[in-house]
């Protein structure tokens, strides 16, 4: 069971079996076996990993190449997929800055001194995301839009000391099921108010908030696409001294929406995907995590602060550590430490490359466009929309035939349809979740309508009402 | 600003500019308010920067020459595994097939992307010596969180409500948070004079009330638990269960198997072990392995294969839930995958040559430093400054930061807690002897600086693009983000 024996040439392995047996001479040691010597006896493999061989860098493309093209991709079907993943142009400079070699194979910036380039993008990422929320400050990032989500409720409870939480089934059923996750074990109380007609009633909520109540969580845009009547919602959640949590389903639509921030949201927990980065079967994402000043010191997360060297000259730093597991351990505000730098990065950029007015009009577009599509499909006998409330680049439809069924025979044309909502929410089994992005052109908006009429009409022609 | 200073993205702008292509709504013009309603239009436009794209290339490019990284330059930051990124990797993640995936597409659609990761599944089972994995987890911590959720879930179906975690007093800090995190009161444990757990301290530690033991195996001194099996058999004896932090999981890869060590759950750092990139501080991916005892309370969604079909399963009873979003960090098992179908069953010759390189530098460094666990280490070990510290009042901070000026990145400092001026060294198995000699070369010269000029040690960096920073200041007075001229605090 000598190691000696099979060591073999890799490109990633520098060492050569002479260098091996030279270094191992110099340290006085017979062998690697002997190095391994503190393993008892009893654990060890005895034998060779079963694992497939190794493939050389062409077969191992080929392969994968394979693999990838086995996939319904939005290169290859025309999406109309929403539902917390969305579908926007990454300009061309976000992936070939971010994807530069010395950001992502650098590790979380600890020598400051050295990793300025990271520090500073980070601390301007914070920026822009406190500019397009409107809030004070934002961390580094979190995990996705879900686990950032589920640590606000947390931070919530530790700030308020109340322990019930009021999530509105109008949020995404995911992020309701990573807030039941985090909370389980903490003590804090997950009650569900219903929807209304596809948004979160400010007049039912009154009557669910408590003493007890340590936050009221929504999305804006939501899961259906409707936007929120935030200012009302803010108003009687402050009024029972809870904190007011948003999440965002599409951070594109805050070039065209109010921001959380103008309506007084406590916590923003959303997911940046949209902003720069890939689809990638979803993930790796960012959570983004932004709330009030006077808050920061119950913050999950890493943050970047600007300070000065000993000549004056401006520097970034990790700082408010003491929030952090690796120096408070079990009192830390959580155990996150890997995030989503990158991610982040890129959403940095991308914000970066649309601007003030480029933000405003992608948003627009995208709101334009969907309103098309809704306008345009709501006009096929047999489709209506499920809600009124107004709606960003997605929206509900009650379709008359089965929502999955449709989808199956939409991907015969070459279209990736809606999110079928009847596995979420039983009283829209008839709901199909479209969304438009900027992505889609005219012409895709209108293959997507005469696809669906067809369908609908050779399916489900005597379900027309 | 000063003069002095780099400029920030915002410090570019000039109003009108635009860095990326506008497209036109080419659709019937209808107003907005319309659409979406006056009161819930944005009045005030986000101040985001107003820069021409070869502004923003400039910006960004230049903000990456003031960093360091793997493609840079040696860095043996210790418990973090900075081995090479293959840039094979970089290009399979970004096929249109995986990269252009949308999470919510059916999974008659997503056949290519199910496929590799029940493959993906199968190859970490027989590495692992486990039976099932998750890929929901992000990251490590994430990983940690969702294991303990699953001892718990375990635990709860007996009717055996247990309160504690033990953690050894060597752990990294999210051991203990992610205890806090599900509930746990954390009991720790010291290390023993061989740097190995306390098996005594142990035993009185172990009893009913227990739910787990938290450990990381080779620990966070590089150092192999000789006693695993004893430690194994304390844990199981009082009802709990084994949890590996595989943190340090590049040591043993083909040599011992976790799940052959009594280990019941363990989590996996693919940015580590399986040398997908770091990204300046994530994202990473946590896969968890399970033994069978635990597969009911996996998080959903779990792959499944049915024949040749491949299916995302969201229907399991006893699950303990979602733990994020979709699917998992995707992207990054992409990556993780590609790595281990490069290098097949001569995986175990990742973690050789990661242990010879970490013992020949150790020995390398041996007559300069304090070595306070003097035993052969796996795949690093840590250095104790404090005769550097008591001889020439120069601290392991000064030691780190001068390190800088010659070219490389600081190994981990202050880590972990148990060794005084703790420095840690983890030089993974894809670096050189050559540049592992320069990197020694460069520390010794240090360690003479320390006693011919402390005063330059002390005041370290002085190569660096902006000098020592008053991290002090950072905290005291926070500056968390850029404000337009003349903006208030606004929304608080």
């Amino acid at each position: 069971m000598s190691s000696s024996a099979d060591w073999r040439p890799h490109k990633y392995l520098p060492l050569t079996a002479a260098e091996r047996d030279e270094m191992l001479r110099l340290i006085g040691r017979a062998s690697v076996e002997e190095l391994l010597s503190d393993i008892p006896a009893g654990v060890r493999l005895r034998r060779t990993l079963a694992l497939p061989p190794a493939l050389a860098d062409g077969d191992l493309l080929a392969h994968l190449r394979t693999l990838a093209e086995r996939n319904g991709h939005a290169d290859r079907l025309t999406s109309f997929l929403g539902g917390g993943a969305y579908d926007h142009h990454i300009p061309s400079v976000v992936w070939h800055l971010a994807g530069r070699a010395e950001f992502y194979t650098a590790y979380t910036p600890y020598q400051a001194e050295i990793m300025q380039g990271e520090l500073q993008a980070t601390y301007e990422y914070q920026s822009m995301l406190c500019e397009l929320t409107a809030m004070d400050v934002a961390n580094a990032s979190m995990y996705d839009g879900a686990s950032a989500f589920g640590e606000a409720a947390v931070m919530a409870r530790d700030l308020t000391r109340r322990d019930e939480v009021v999530v509105s089934t109008a949020v995404h059923p995911q992020y309701r099921d990573v807030l039941r996750t985090y909370t389980r074990h903490l003590g804090v109380r997950v009650v569900e108010l219903p929807h209304h007609g596809g948004i979160t009633p400010p007049a039912a909520l009154r009557g669910a908030l408590s003493g007890n109540t340590a936050a009221v969580m929504v999305q804006s845009p939501n899961v259906f696409g409707c936007v929120e009547d935030g200012p009302a919602l803010a108003q009687a959640v402050h009024d029972a001294g809870a904190l007011l949590i948003v999440g965002i389903a599409d951070p594109v639509s805050l070039g065209l929406l109010q921001p959380p921030g103008a309506y007084g949201a406590d916590i923003v927990a959303g997911e940046g995907q949209p902003l720069g980065n890939h689809l990638s079967y979803g993930g790796p994402y960012l959570g983004m995590l932004a709330t009030r000043q006077a808050f920061v010191r119950r913050m999950p997360g890493r943050l970047v602060g600007a300070t000065t060297d000993r000549d004056g000259r401006r520097g970034f730093v990790l700082t408010l550590q003491t929030r952090e597991q690796h120096i408070r351990r079990e009192k830390a505000t959580s155990n996150i430490c890997t995030n989503e730098a990158l991610n982040a990065l890129a959403a940095a950029i991308y914000m970066a490359a649309l601007g003030r007015a480029g933000l405003r009009r992608v948003a627009e577009v995208n709101a334009r466009r969907a309103h098309y599509a809704k306008q345009r499909l709501c006009a096929i006998p047999g489709i209506r929309p499920a809600f009124n409330a107004p709606t960003f680049n997605e929206f509900v439809l009650r379709v008359p035939v089965d929502p999955q069924e449709l989808d199956a025979r939409l991907i015969d044309r070459g279209i990736l349809g809606g999110l079928p909502l009847g596995r979420w929410y039983p009283d829209l089994r008839d709901g199909w979740l479209v969304c438009v992005t900027e992505a889609r052109s005219r012409g895709q908006i209108d293959a997507l309508v005469e696809a669906v009429a067809t369908v609908v009409d050779s399916v489900a022609p005597v379900s027309r009402s | 600003m000063t003069d002095k200073d780099f400029p920030l993205i915002f410090e570019h702008s000039v109003p009108g500019r635009v860095a990326a292509s506008l497209p036109e709504a080419d659709v019937p013009d209808v107003p907005l308010e319309t659409i979406i309603g006056a009161e819930r239009l944005r009045t005030d436009p986000a101040a985001l920067p107003e820069v021409s794209e070869l502004d923003l290339v400039r910006h960004y490019t230049r903000l990456s020459q003031r960093n360091y990284a793997i493609d840079v330059g040696f860095y043996p930051l210790g418990s973090c595994t900075m081995k090479y990124n293959p840039k094979v990797n970089e290009d399979a993640a970004r096929l249109p097939g995986f990269a252009r995936l949308h999470p919510n597409t059916p999974d008659s659609q997503a056949q290519g992307a199910l496929e590799l990761l029940w493959h993906l599944e199968q190859m970490l089972c027989e590495i692992s010596g486990m039976d099932r994995v998750t890929f929901q987890p992000a990251a490590g911590a994430h990983g940690e969180l969702t294991a303990l959720m699953m001892i718990r879930a375990y635990h709860d179906e007996r009717g055996d409500h247990r309160t504690r975690v033990i953690v050894p007093d060597s752990a990294h800090g999210t051991n203990p948070a992610s205890a806090a995190m599900c509930g746990y009161t954390v009991v720790t444990v010291p290390s023993d004079a061989r740097g190995n757990i306390d098996h005594g301290a142990l035993r009185r530690a172990a009893d009913g009330s227990v739910a787990a033991l938290m450990l990381t195996n080779p620990n966070t001194l590089g150092l192999f638990e000789e006693g695993i099996t004893e430690v194994a058999e304390i844990i199981h004896g009082c009802g709990a269960l084994l949890y590996l932090d595989g943190a340090n999981f590049n040591a043993v890869l083909g040599v011992t198997r976790p799940g052959d060590q009594g280990f019941d759950v363990m989590h996996m750092n693919t940015h580590k072990t399986f040398s997908t990139p770091h990204g300046g501080g994530g994202p990473g991916a946590g896969p968890v392995a399970v033994k069978r005892l635990l597969e009911p309370y996996l998080p959903v969604p779990t792959v499944e294969r049915q024949g040749e079909l491949f299916r995302l399963d969201h229907d399991r009873p006893k699950t303990i839930g979602r733990v994020r979003a979709f699917n998992g960090n995707f992207g990054v098992l992409v990556r993780a995958y590609a790595y281990l179908r490069a290098y097949g069953p001569l995986l175990r010759q990742v973690s050789e040559a990661a242990v010879l390189n970490a013992n020949y530098l150790m020995a390398r460094l041996r007559p300069y430093f304090d070595l306070p666990y003097d035993r052969v280490c796996m795949h690093e070990f840590v250095l104790s400054g404090r005769r550097q510290k008591a001889q020439h009042g120069v601290r392991t901070l000064d030691i780190a930061k001068r390190l800088l000026d010659y070219g490389f990145h600081a190994p981990t400092i202050y880590f972990p807690l148990i060794v005084d001026e703790a420095i840690m060294i983890e030089p993974t198995e894809t670096e050189s002897r050559q540049t592992m000699e320069a990197f020694a070369a460069a520390l010794v010269r240090v360690t003479e600086e320390c006693a011919t000029n402390p005063e330059l040690v002390r005041t370290a960096p002085h190569r660096a693009v902006v000098g020592r920073l008053d991290e002090v200041a950072a905290a005291r007075q926070p500056n968390l983000r850029w404000r337009p001229p003349g903006a208030q605090g606004r929304g608080a």
